[in-house]
């Protein structure tokens, strides 16, 4: 992430935002912002509202309370790549993304599904159903369908959660591409190593709260990591130290 | 809506089994309720009213006496009889539904078969316009008829071979409260024969025709016998008809049958889309404002409507190569089909609100449409009068009924009222639109 996307407006801001349903508190006053080109992680057990709040974000659901804005002037919507792949199995790689791309008025509809496709490397799979990929490249095309409108801030839920090591170090790369061109990319996971590895900045969600929000490094600090205990296992101590 | 059109109708055509089975299924369902309907329960409900004096209950046949009663016991061995006191009272209890025809015996009925002679009398049957219902009461009344007419044929035959064979041997024949001799034709072509032996020239000559007629009578008077055994209905049934037309049992198999394939094909296909959106996941990318709630919806009812419609239209018109139907009528034909099937499929995205996966919303859409439809078919008069009525309030809270009457009455010109029909249709697309509008919400906060 450059240095003049950092402190350049907040693509996008969250603040005090939460979510109930019934009498569980799924989020619970979630406040911070994102710089164009960052790429955020939210780590939290299982249950701790990761999901929930990416949906919000989405505006999939309503926040009870709180908001979400983009950087002023902002008109294009916010990407959204649910965790399970959100995709026409019956239809072909090509024509996901044509229906997505109308649906989400781009202008050039056919020319940004090439693009597409030459992004995700599923030039040659372009007229084969979904039902008949793998889940690496269903995912791929799941990817590439939140991307066709161009986002400014693009939300990824568990992104890799269904690829094998080589496809997840393929996806990787394109998403640190995309935050290289400005794109500002959270994402969802509750695997510790990949956030260290690849975000620029940590949120710890627990039970809806956010517990901490920082660098990976300085979570290692929070969370009291050294020779003998990785970030994995500080994080649950440092869960644990705060009553999750 | 336009490439959500397009996108289901690409899912469709890759779908083959879901089409096959969409058009298969309801072309042998509706077979299963066409020969359902041919039969009914086993003792229906008949109004019947005697008018006949109850000084005058005895037919007179040549001095033969024949209580009435036992005519009519014949009939209501196999229904269940309801007597009135008046014919206002027999149509009431048809209109209303609590029988399901009434039997009318006329006051002149005895004083007719006694003098009129064969073909005179009349027994009035009255149904109520209802072809279910009309079909099963006339099968179950003219075979009873028929058995009650042979009884009283018998009868007559046996008086009227009497008066043959007086009138062949001679002897006594009781009329008008006397009793007269008759010589017979036997003896009298004696007679003749025995005279003329004798007789001059021009006598002979003069009776000649009359010897003539004597031998020929003589020879085949015993004929009459045989035709006397050919009349087998003495008494006609007089048919009256409450609501309207009569609707033919058959067209109205078709009504039904269209009706029934379109429900299916709507609320299946209507509620298998809605949830394939949530099968696929899609929901949730669409739920962001790509296609808003009630485009999702509307796009959905008048795919799985338009297909529908097009299904039956041209089943109905290749039933017509086998059924005449009347092709003056084809625009409210369109009309019925048209706002039958936007409220079966309305119907449809209801269920598929509800589920969250295409099997179980057909199994939804499957274990609330058959029972609907043969509700819809129960016959008043042919359950208890309480339960008949939960069965209209159920019926009517759902648009196979009404669908029915718009559908019968375009293919039929049946009773029903089809402008009142198509507002209950509207009225039903309106609240299950509302439902399906409060389930897609419900399930995107969820």
């Amino acid at each position: 992430m450059s240095t003049d996307a950092a402190t350049a407006a907040p693509a996008l801001t969250v603040q005090g935002i939460s979510k109930s349903f019934g009498e569980r508190q799924a989020v619970h006053d979630v406040s911070f912002a994102i710089a164009r080109g960052e790429l955020l992680a939210i780590i939290g057990p299982n249950g701790a509202g990761k999901t929930t709040l990416l949906s919000i974000l989405a505006g999939i659901q309503q926040a009870d309370t709180g908001s979400v804005a983009q950087a002023e002037g902002t008109t294009a919507r916010i990407g959204w790549v649910p965790q399970h792949t959100a995709v026409y199995g019956k239809l072909t790689v090509a024509q996901n993304l044509r229906l997505f791309a109308k649906l989400e008025n781009v202008a050039d509809a056919d020319a940004t599904v090439q693009r597409m496709l030459v992004q995700t490397g599923l030039g040659e799979r372009a007229d084969d159903e979904l039902g008949r990929l793998s889940g690496g490249n269903r995912q791929r095309v799941n990817i590439a369908v939140g991307l066709l409108a161009d986002p400014p801030v693009l939300l990824l839920d568990e992104p890799s959660g269904a690829l094998d090591p080589r496809q997840r170090e393929r996806l990787w790369g394109f998403i640190t591409e995309l935050t290289e061109h400005g794109t500002a990319v959270i994402f969802a996971t509750h695997d510790i190593a990949e956030a260290e590895r690849h975000a620029h900045r940590v949120l710890v969600l627990a039970d809806g709260e956010l517990l901490f929000d920082g660098t990976a490094n300085e979570l290692k600090a929070v969370a009291k990591a050294d020779e003998e205990h990785d970030l994995e296992q500080a994080f649950v101590g440092f869960l644990r130290d705060r009553g999750h | 809506m336009r490439w959500m059109l397009l996108k289901d109708l690409q899912i469709l055509r890759r779908s083959k089994l879901l089409v096959g089975l969409l058009v298969v299924y309801p072309v042998a369902i509706a077979l299963l309720i066409g020969f359902a309907l041919s039969s009914g329960p086993e003792k229906p409900r008949l109004a019947f009213l005697n008018q006949i004096p109850a000084t005058q209950n005895t037919i007179n046949f040549g001095g033969e006496k024949i209580d009435v009663e036992v005519y009519t016991d014949q009939l209501f061995d196999a229904v269940d009889r309801i007597d009135v006191e008046n014919r206002e009272q027999a149509l009431e209890k048809v209109r209303t539904g609590e029988a399901l025809a009434a039997l009318i015996i006329p006051s002149d009925f005895v004083m007719k078969l006694s003098n009129g002679g064969f073909n005179s009398a009349t027994v009035e049957v009255v149904y109520n316009g209802d072809a279910l219902k009309q079909n099963f009461v006339e099968s179950t009344v003219e075979s009873k008829l028929a058995l009650a007419d042979a009884a009283l044929a018998r009868q007559i035959n046996k008086v009227a071979s009497g008066y043959i064979k007086v009138i062949t041997v001679g002897g006594e024949i009781n009329a008008l409260g006397q009793t007269f001799k008759l010589l017979g034709l036997t003896e009298s072509k004696k007679l003749l024969d025995d005279t003329l032996a004798d007789a001059p020239p021009e006598i002979t000559r003069k009776l000649k025709p009359l010897q003539r007629f004597a031998n020929v009578g003589v020879a085949n008077i015993g004929r009459f016998n045989d035709v006397l055994n050919t009349v087998e209905r003495p008494v006609e049934v007089s048919e009256t008809v409450l609501s309207g037309r009569r609707t033919p049992l058959d067209t109205f198999a078709v009504a039904l049958a269209v009706t029934v394939s379109l429900m299916f094909v709507c609320v299946l296909l209507a509620s298998g889309l809605l949830a394939l959106e949530r099968e696929e996941n899609t929901f949730s990318r669409l739920a962001r404002g790509l296609v808003p709630g009630g485009r999702l919806l509307a796009g959905k009812v008048l795919l799985a409507a338009g297909c529908a419609f097009v299904v039956t239209l041209a089943m109905l018109l290749g039933i017509s190569a086998f059924v005449p139907l009347d092709y003056a009528r084809a625009l409210l034909w369109v009309v019925a089909i048209a706002a039958s099937g936007i409220a079966f499929a309305t119907l449809g995205v209801a269920i598929g609100s509800l589920a969250r996966e295409v099997r179980a919303a057909s199994l939804l859409a499957l274990m609330l449409a058959l029972p609907l439809a043969f509700l819809a078919l129960v016959p008043s008069g042919g359950v208890s009068p309480l339960l008949y009525d939960v069965i209209r309030v159920i019926s009517a809270l759902f648009p196979f009924k009404p669908a029915l009457d718009a559908i019968d009455h375009a293919i039929n010109d049946a009773a029903a009222s089809l402008p009142v029909a198509l507002a209950h249709l509207a009225a039903l697309t309106l609240f299950f639109g509302a439902a399906a509008r409060w389930g897609l919400r419900r399930f995107a906060s969820a």
